[in-house]
């Protein structure tokens, strides 16, 4: 009793931070270590432990990072977390580096933002794309070709823009950030006035945001029913898959491996297949597309009906919060359609 | 900032009964674990939920024979026969989606876990169906929690 007695004094004389720190570190592990590792060094995700970001990055921009994340970056918006948590969050990621946290004023800057888009356009357009939407490849993992630990981060979003303030932005053009290819663009000669026309000009963006796919109404699964015969449904099926220069994988039952060979469902039949350059293309996109993976198309004799059926890419891509995704699930999907309207001809 | 006392242990009484596992709409989960040490655990685990395993999708063999770099990446494919034959035979349009799986996969030295969270995926006015996807979650959070660090 004495000793819990002690323990609880010692925590309210002493600063709170251990505790801070404690329900930080079991959210990070929760919400954030598959993407930003362990040691924040990153991943999936980008690397929060960069002195320089610290040094750069008010609490204010990670807590709203947070709380809005980025829309179709990769980076979910956690919204179930409470301001406690959210808090105890930050107090956790400070202990990846020894930078202070920086405060920002709020207060927005006036100024030539049309002379900002003509110094975007020179100076920043190359990383951060025409509209500031960003490097293409978001949430590439080490494992993957890659060359540099970030990728130049959209501009043109609207959790950016509601996290970072305008002085936050002028900070880092005015500093760059030392570990990213981002330089200080005050040594690569522009002046105090330029960077503040740059930042008005990345304000402006609020105006336009881009507008996401919409999957509301995109059906889950896709089929197409076939007049031939199961057998020569599955063999059309194959022809039609090579003729879109994809590549058998296999053919199996769709119980395959479940029960024994002699109970497996001879009348549900898979083929999977795969292009290697759209898979490596995929990968780069979005690590985490293994869940679409391999390529598959199934054939299912029910009720008398022979259909082929396959997923939606898009009713699975929304769920990961990727733009770049979903477009190539858009393309999936409709390679899909071809190949199951080819074959059934 | 600072928390109250008070506060900080409800909120770690409150985490400790949460699972592991990431995000709002997928699981993922990261080990420490080398790629081999983690695929094997993840069979194991598998299999202690009362799983069987299908197969394992080599996805990096295909890549790097076709002259792509990368690192160890599988898919593995799980399900229980009686529920994936159940949902096929009454629920053919969820055929596509099954069975169950999980890519794993190395970076550096870490491996990676990633799954989609069932009941965002699957849905039915199906009572069986229902219980059915909420034992997959129940199961998959399980399985993440075990694997996670």
């Amino acid at each position: 009793m004495r000793l819990f007695i002690s323990f609880c004094l010692l925590l309210v004389t002493s600063s709170y931070t251990l505790a801070d720190t404690h329900v930080g570190a079991m959210l990070y592990k929760k919400n954030c270590i598959a993407c930003h590792g362990a040691s924040g060094k990153g991943g999936v995700g980008v690397p929060l432990a960069l002195e320089s970001f610290q040094a750069q990055a008010s609490d204010r921009f990670l807590k709203n990072t947070i709380r809005f994340g980025r829309i179709g970056r990769v980076m979910p918006a956690f919204k179930s977390l409470s301001e406690d948590e959210v808090n105890a969050l930050v107090a956790y990621i400070r202990t990846f580096a020894k930078a202070t946290p920086p405060v920002y004023s709020q207060q927005p800057i006036r100024a030539n933002a049309k002379h900002g888009a003509t110094l975007f356009s020179q100076n920043c357009a190359a990383c951060h794309g025409d509209h500031g939407q960003g490097g293409k490849g978001t949430g590439v993992t080490f494992s993957r070709p890659r060359d540099l630990p970030i990728i130049a981060p959209a501009l043109n979003n609207e959790g950016f823009l509601k996290s970072a303030s305008d002085a936050m932005i002028q900070a880092t053009l005015q500093q760059g950030r030392k570990g990213t290819p981002m330089v200080s663009f005050l040594e690569n000669g522009m002046s105090e006035q330029d960077i503040n026309d740059v930042v008005a000009y990345i304000r402006t963006f609020e105006k336009d945001l881009p507008t996401r796919t919409n999957v509301d109404d995109e059906p889950y699964y896709l089929e197409v029913e076939s007049s031939l015969s199961f057998e020569k449904t599955v063999a059309s099926l194959k022809q039609a898959v090579i003729g879109e220069n994809y590549r058998l994988i296999r053919t199996q039952k769709f119980d395959y491996g479940l029960v024994n060979v002699e109970q497996e469902d001879p009348k549900k039949v898979v083929v999977y297949f795969c292009n290697f350059k759209l898979l490596n293309e995929a990968l780069t996109v979005d690590p985490r597309v293994g869940l679409f993976l391999p390529c598959r198309l199934t054939v299912v004799e029910h009720k008398g009906k022979v259909k082929i059926m396959a997923i939606n890419p898009l009713h699975l891509s929304h769920f990961f919060n990727n733009d770049e995704l979903d477009n190539l699930c858009k393309g999936m999907r409709e390679t899909y359609e071809v190949i199951m309207e080819g074959a059934t001809l | 900032m600072k928390l109250t006392m008070l506060r900080a242990f409800a909120l770690l009484a409150g985490l400790s009964l949460v699972a592991a596992s990431v995000a709002e709409d997928i699981f993922m989960t990261r080990t420490q674990q080398t790629f081999p040490e983690a695929m094997l655990e993840l069979q194991q685990q598998i299999k202690s939920h009362g799983y069987t395993l299908s197969r394992v999708q080599r996805v990096d063999i295909g890549l790097t024979k076709s002259g792509y770099k990368t690192d160890k990446y599988r898919v593995v494919f799980f399900g229980k026969a009686d529920e994936i034959k159940w949902v096929g035979d009454n629920y053919p349009e969820w055929i596509p989606y099954l069975p169950l799986k999980i890519a794993i996969f190395s970076e550096a030295q870490d491996t990676l876990l990633i799954t989609s969270d069932p009941e965002e995926i699957f849905f039915s006015d199906d009572a069986k169906f229902k219980k059915i996807i909420t034992r997959w979650k129940k199961d998959i959070s399980a399985i993440f929690h075990e694997m996670a660090d």
